[in-house]
């Protein structure tokens, strides 16, 4: 009884030492075989036997002891910073190739494709530089504040991380991310399509608490220019609105440690909400004005441009998205039957109120489990108990935010935005699942 | 201990002389800025020009500079369409009138290049002056801006060939920019205050709404574009991208590690391509393409029949050289020893692979 009930939910075990004769049959040609060379490939570590009848007595992974059974294991701080498993090392950031020309002025993506939860682990972080990084010595660093301020200021690290601080989680998102998918599909899996995504604890100060000690003139002054340190000195205008809610931060922390430096270290802007280039990293400098500066990156780019010729400038808050990870493009799922359909909801606008999920490509639709916690302008989990029936189908995913905005199909963005802009995709993403059980990236209007 | 006691006291000094902060709750934390220290880092120039220093250049004098410091990445002319999307191009005399670039409208120019878009001219001077020439930012004096930027404004026809730009009349070409009309602000993307409130835009109402359906939402499903194959195998082998357990495995694609392959021959690739990465010559060759200097493959194919080749290239690598791919020089690589030279030009040879 209790195996009868197992079985709609059962994952195929892997290795594949058990398996029956017409099972051996059928790997020898056909769909197995093609999972059994995704095994060979994804893990040289684990060596597939080749296929034999299955020992009577049970799994040789349970009746012959492995080495960690058996032996003494590592000792502590073999690794004093540990790393991940040497088997996750498929999983790390990549680039598009294509994409950019120089890896200074580029972009690595997070592989959505094998994380789990809400947070982004600080080295998976998706990265773009604007011109290159570095590692910056925080004992020279210096956040200077000046412009419609009483007092012009200057405060060094140490300053900043003696003030009162916040630990928040928000998500990240580059304004280009599936940028490339505007006109058509032109990339293979998650990582590359949604991959300019991540979430992570941040610890800083308000803003608006560093303001307040300079004397910012909150009346004239409602716009903010947020400066790098880099050799791009990056800069972009940033609504006071924002800093007086107090969710605009001036941040150290990333998920529990200093930001990396890949990701501003020793200090970035952190702005709830709005698309990456605005959290302004290696942040030097915080001008208070009457007005929008105009930077080049609010002026040649992250433009977005609309049918009639016009661009769109200062477009910054990242609107209701929602992608499907699991499973997602450039994957085989091992059998039919259960399958835990997983992904990631977010809006710039708040907090995601409900995701549903449609495996007929947006035919019918059924209500996600959004899993705790649910925060606003972070990403949301969610997940789907599904039966694969074995027959092709069209995974979508729909996300609602807090304030009724619905994540719209790519017939509706684009016809009002048509297929141009770069910027702002926040298409329902469609996968579809043949029967040979290979998962790929379609578009549906 | 004393030491630190006189520099805190130096600052309280410094404090109290010449300003005192409006909040001072969080007490001996920051302190004013000199007004040196201000200027040295307030460098933006805005939309209305606040911030623009004084100064002037001339065509002429941009030219040569523009082929100094511009020219090896953004091409002589602007053009640079190999190796980043060009500065100049795409805009016509009428658009200096209406400014809006009609290409934009009609779609008519490949790309869409910077003097196609920028609708402030405060945007390339503050850009310029602040981040380029891209690897030596920050070294050009603001003659020296105002004299490229002459020369750029000349490339598109904004100027005469003979124009020297400043502070003065910078104003004037701001009313020639082509595409100084072309933007909008009348979206739902600003987070913060509404035009109507001083701040930008609609105030947050989205230009695109869905709604929620649940059920026969549709009658058919048309799928209007797919992955072509070529896309899937430029990821390279999206089963090692994946995880290895786990309700789903990575798909094999691009070319498949042969059974029994030697394993010793690839990793040797991927060390002498981190050599590469270490040396820096990934920052002027890619692997198939063009950067400052020649891709490897094109390297390849050129000496591939040349029987002195390795010997010919390790002394180029080690000595730099010119003139046989253009007139951008490779500066001689004297920090790579003889033996990386002679395993970076195998590995150039033997296709400059990845893996
Ligand atoms: C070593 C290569 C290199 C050199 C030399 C160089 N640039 Fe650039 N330039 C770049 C890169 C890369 C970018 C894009 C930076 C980014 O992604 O933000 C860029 C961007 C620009 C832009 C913004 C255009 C746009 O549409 O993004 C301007 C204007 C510009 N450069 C002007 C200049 C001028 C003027 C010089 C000479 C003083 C110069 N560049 C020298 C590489 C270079
Ligand atoms: C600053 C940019 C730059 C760097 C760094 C650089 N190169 Fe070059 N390289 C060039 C240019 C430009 C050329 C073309 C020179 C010419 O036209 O003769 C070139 C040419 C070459 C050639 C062909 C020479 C010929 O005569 O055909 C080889 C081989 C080469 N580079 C290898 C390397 C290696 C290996 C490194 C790293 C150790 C490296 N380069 C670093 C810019 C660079």
């Amino acid at each position: 009884m209790a195996i009868e009930y197992a079985r709609p939910g059962r994952v195929r075990p892997a290795p594949e030492n058990f398996l029956s004769d017409t099972d051996i049959e059928s790997v020898q040609n056909g769909r197995r075989d093609f999972i059994r060379k995704a095994f060979v490939t994804a893990s040289a570590a684990m060596v597939v036997p080749a296929v034999a009848k299955a020992q009577s007595a049970g799994d040789p992974a349970i009746l012959n002891l492995p080495e960690w059974t058996t032996s003494l294991g590592m000792p502590v701080a073999t690794h004093p910073y540990g790393m991940p498993s040497q088997y996750e090392r498929g999983l790390v950031r990549r680039e598009s190739p294509g994409l950019t020309r120089v890896g200074g002025s580029s972009v690595s993506f997070t592989p959505l494709q094998g994380l789990f939860g809400i947070i982004t682990p600080s080295g998976l972080h998706f990265e773009r530089h604007h011109q290159g990084w570095h590692d910056i010595d925080p004992a020279r660093h210096r956040l200077m504040i000046n412009g419609l301020v009483k007092t012009e200021a200057v405060y060094t690290m140490d300053d900043i991380m003696r003030l009162p601080s916040v630990s928040r989680i928000h998500f990240i998102e580059c304004g280009a991310n599936t940028g490339m998918e505007w006109g058509n599909v032109a990339v293979p899996t998650v990582q590359y399509t949604h991959g300019m995504i991540a979430c992570s604890e941040f610890t800083g100060v308000p803003l608006k608490l560093i303001l307040d000690m300079c004397g910012a003139d909150y009346k004239k002054g409602r716009f903010v220019l947020a400066e790098g340190a880099d050799g791009s000195s990056m800069t972009r205008t940033i609504p006071m609105e924002l800093i007086e809610s107090g969710e605009v931060l001036v941040a150290y922390g990333q998920n529990g440690e200093m930001l990396r430096p890949e990701n501003g270290y020793p200090l970035r802007l952190v702005v709830p909400g709005v698309q990456g280039v605005s959290w302004v990293k290696w942040l030097r400098r915080i001008e208070v004005g009457d007005m929008p500066y105009g930077t080049k990156d609010e002026a040649i780019h992250y433009i977005d441009l609309m049918p009639d010729g016009l661009h769109r400038q200062y477009t910054s808050t990242q609107e209701v998205k929602s992608v499907i990870t699991t499973p997602s493009g450039g994957q085989i799922l091992l059998d039919k039957g259960f399958h835990n359909i997983s992904g990631i909801a977010w809006s710039g606008r708040g907090k995601i109120e409900r995701v549903d999920v449609s495996v007929d490509g947006g035919i019918n639709w059924m209500p996600a489990r959004l899993e705790t916690p649910v925060l606003s302008k972070a990403i949301t989990r969610f997940n789907v108990d599904w039966t694969w029936d074995g027959k092709p189908a069209i995974l979508q995913s729909r996300a609602v935010d807090e304030t009724g905005h619905v994540q719209p199909s790519y017939g509706q963005l684009r016809a009002v935005r048509g297929t141009s802009s770069i910027y702002h995709n926040n298409a329902i993403q469609s996968w579809r699942l043949a029967e040979s059980g290979e998962v790929s990236n379609v578009q549906v209007l | 201990m004393s030491r630190f006691s006189k520099t805190l006291i130096g600052l309280m000094v410094a404090g109290t002389a010449t300003a005192v902060f409006a909040f001072d709750r969080y007490e001996n934390i920051g302190r004013p800025a000199t007004p040196a220290e201000v200027a040295a880092w307030d460098i933006d120039v805005r939309p209305d020009l606040v911030g623009l220093p004084e100064g002037s250049g001339n065509v002429d004098d941009g030219m040569d500079l523009w082929e100094t410091h511009c020219a090896s990445c953004h091409g002589v002319f602007g053009e640079s369409n190999e190796v980043f999307t060009p500065l100049v191009g795409g805009t016509r005399a009428d658009d200096i009138e209406t400014g809006r670039v009609a290409a934009l409208i009609d779609q008519s120019f490949p790309q869409r290049t910077t003097m196609m878009k920028v609708p402030t001219i405060s945007t390339l001077f503050d850009y310029i002056r602040r981040a380029m020439p891209w690897t030596s930012p920050k070294s050009l004096s603001d003659d020296e801006v105002y004299a490229i930027l002459a020369y750029m404004l000349n490339l598109a026809d904004l100027v005469p060939a003979d124009f020297e730009l400043s502070h003065e009349n910078i104003a004037e070409i701001q009313e020639r920019l082509p595409n100084r009309n072309g933007m909008t602000t009348d979206h739902g993307m600003w987070p913060g205050a509404s035009a109507a409130e001083g701040g930008i835009g609609n105030g947050g109402t989205p230009d695109v709404q869905n709604v929620i359906c649940m059920e026969n939402c549709k009658t058919t499903v048309e799928i209007v574009s797919a992955l072509p194959d070529y896309a899937q195998d430029a990821h390279g082998n999206l089963a090692e991208q994946h995880r290895g357990v786990g309700p789903v495995r990575g798909v094999p694609t691009g070319p498949q590690p042969e059974e029994g392959a030697a394993p010793a021959e690839q990793s040797s690739a991927a060390a002498v391509l981190a050599i590469a990465n270490g040396k820096g010559c990934m920052a002027c060759h890619g692997l198939a393409n063009k950067i400052v200097g020649p891709g490897y493959n094109e390297i390849e194919a050129k000496y591939k029949d040349r029987p002195d080749a390795e010997t010919y290239l390790i002394g180029k690598v080690k000595s730099g050289g010119s003139g046989v791919w253009g007139s951008i020089p490779m500066p001689p690589q004297g920090h790579v020893t003889d033996e990386e030279a002679q395993a970076l030009v195998q590995w150039i040879m033997s296709g400059a692979k990845a893996q």
